[in-house]
């Protein structure tokens, strides 16, 4: 099962590193992007936030919404890809458990969400004197949210009958979660209701947790964060492979 | 000794309520090369999905090698290898990759699977094109592929569905001899194709399935015997007379120097022979029709 699981991760990693400058490079880009312009360019009038300036406020979480959509694409590409080509079949032949194909997946958007994660994370280094107060947080927050996505990314994979299904739930679901998760901003700023609400919103959990890594607070207990992220990822991972053991969309 | 596959009473309803398979039963005995024929919609592709667990079954049972699919799914999947219909890989991956890949599921070690998928691609001719992507590659080469993929978990049944189409003569030519080789060493052969030819010239035992059922199964040798009808095709250097002579037999002029006879009862040199009292010296004799075809079209109730 070790072999297996190892061929799916290679194969895997070895896919979004073929095609990197659709994988790897822009979302570098992008985040330079974003800091320029919100970060050095707007960061200064908007002003200090959560006790530091503007810019090393929103760093963690754009990195932090690189690893999500990142995490998320790849799987949901890949196995739909894997679905659409046909080339699923050459695990549904072969006597590799349904844990290992969803454990193969995921470790493998789990690898692109951690290889984009720190090329953004190094290009970030070279503008922004940039500190780590626990790795250690910052590590878990980021794995469990590229745990948690790659699972969200195979399901849609699963459902998905078209192309356009796989960029539907990205855009309309998965883009304003993450900005409403604050990413840009915290949410004591918000009003009392909207702090509520935002409450329900994971991303919210992921993006405080993983700045609390780097900058040591958080709007929110750490445990708290912790534990909605093992909640949900059990959660999806339980639908994942039902979904999968089912052979839901992939066997008739 | 267990039969290399044994289904009993196999049935598949698909989702819309299309019966594509209705009870069947049929064995295949270790070592054989056997061919399923059936026209298209017939249940072959079916019938081999559930085999290969692509697809569910909705009754019967399915055992390889005395396991039960059921029980020992795993162990199953290990004896199977598949050159499916329709082409089923990443076609943006490397083929040597492929196959490296696919030795992976199967729990082999990258170091090893290198070495067979070399022996393979070289055996079926796509050394050189070892690192091309397989979206490169021609039809014919796609499925040559495909059945060194199939083999790189070294099965011992290899299931073939339309292994020639889209080959050209010389390399299906070669791929028959690899299939040979490889039933010579042991392995149990299972083969769906429309080209009759080939399951004549491959196989020594026959199942025909039409509507979802089996309605022949015997050995080809059996199967054929029981056509003793011939159509054949005589060729004369000199123009035939117009209109031919009445003769005991069915003839049918088709131009000037070929007629078509057809032969029930009567041995060739029998109607050469009676041709030859009537001034018709005849030069080439060819068969017109293959004869499993004759049978095929004869069971399936198509023939006109």
């Amino acid at each position: 099962m070790w072999i297996a699981y190892k061929t799916i991760v290679v194969k895997e990693i070895l896919r979004f590193s073929r095609i990197w400058v659709q994988t790897i490079f822009p979302p570098i880009i992008t985040t330079s992007l974003y800091l320029l312009i919100f970060g050095g360019l707007m960061g200064e009038r908007i002003g200090p936030m959560q006790g530091v300036d503007y810019l090393h406020f929103i760093i963690p979480g754009i990195i932090l919404m690189t690893v999500i959509q990142n995490a998320y694409a790849n799987t949901v590409s890949s196995f739909f890809l894997a679905k659409f080509n046909h080339s699923i079949e050459e695990l549904l032949i072969s006597p590799v458990s349904y844990w290992v194909i969803l454990l193969g997946y995921v470790s493998g958007g789990v690898a692109r969400g951690f290889s984009v994660g720190l090329g953004v994370f190094i290009a970030v280094s070279f503008f922004v004197d940039l500190s780590i107060y626990s790795i250690g947080i910052v590590l878990i927050t980021f794995l469990l949210t590229a745990v948690l996505f790659s699972l969200a990314g195979f399901i849609n994979a699963v459902f998905a009958q078209s192309f356009d299904d796989i960029s539907i739930v990205p855009t309309f679901i998965l883009m304003p979660m993450t900005y409403l998760g604050g990413m840009f901003y915290s949410i004591e700023i918000l009003p009392e209701f909207w702090q509520m609400l935002s409450k329900f919103n994971p991303i919210y959990y992921m993006v405080d947790s993983f700045r609390m890594g780097f900058l040591g607070s958080s709007t929110t207990d750490f445990i708290t964060s912790m534990m909605v992220l093992t909640s949900m990822i059990i959660l999806l991972a339980v639908v994942a492979f039902y979904l999968l053991k089912r052979g839901v969309n992939i066997k008739t | 000794m267990p039969n290399a596959l044994q289904i009993s009473k196999l049935t598949k309803t698909y989702a819309n309520n299309v019966q594509a398979l209705s009870q069947v039963d049929l064995s295949v005995e270790q070592g054989d090369f056997f061919a399923l024929l059936g026209s298209n919609g017939a249940g072959k592709t079916t019938m081999i999905g559930i085999i290969c667990s692509l697809l569910n079954k909705t009754f019967g049972s399915v055992s390889v090698m005395g396991l039960d699919q059921a029980t020992e799914l795993n162990q199953v999947k290990r004896m199977i290898g598949l050159m499916p219909q329709e082409f089923n890989f990443n076609p943006f991956e490397p083929i040597e990759e492929i196959l490296i890949n696919q030795a992976g599921y199967y729990g082999i070690d990258r170091h090893q699977a290198k070495a067979r998928a070399e022996l393979l691609l070289k055996r079926i001719e796509l050394w050189d094109k070892r690192t091309d992507m397989a979206k490169s590659l021609s039809g014919g080469m796609k499925r040559r592929l495909m059945l060194a993929r199939a083999l790189m978990h070294e099965p011992k049944i290899l299931i073939l569905d339309e292994p020639s189409a889209g080959v050209d003569v010389e390399i299906r030519r070669s791929m028959w001899d690899f299939l040979k080789e490889l039933n010579n060493e042991g392995m149990t052969i299972i083969l769906t194709t429309h080209y009759l030819e080939e399951a004549e010239s491959l196989c020594r035992n026959i199942a025909i399935l039409d509507k979802g059922q089996v309605i022949e199964q015997s050995s080809m040798k059996a199967l054929l015997a029981k056509v003793s009808q011939q159509v054949l095709i005589l060729e004369s250097g000199k123009s035939l007379p117009n209109p031919l002579p009445m003769l005991s037999f069915s003839v049918e002029r088709l131009d000037d120097h070929s007629m078509q006879v057809v032969l029930d009862k009567l041995s060739i040199s029998n109607a050469l022979e009676t041709l030859g009292k009537e001034g018709i010296e005849i030069e080439h004799v060819r068969s017109a029709q293959n004869r499993l075809e004759t049978l095929f079209l004869r069971l399936t109730s198509r023939e006109d």
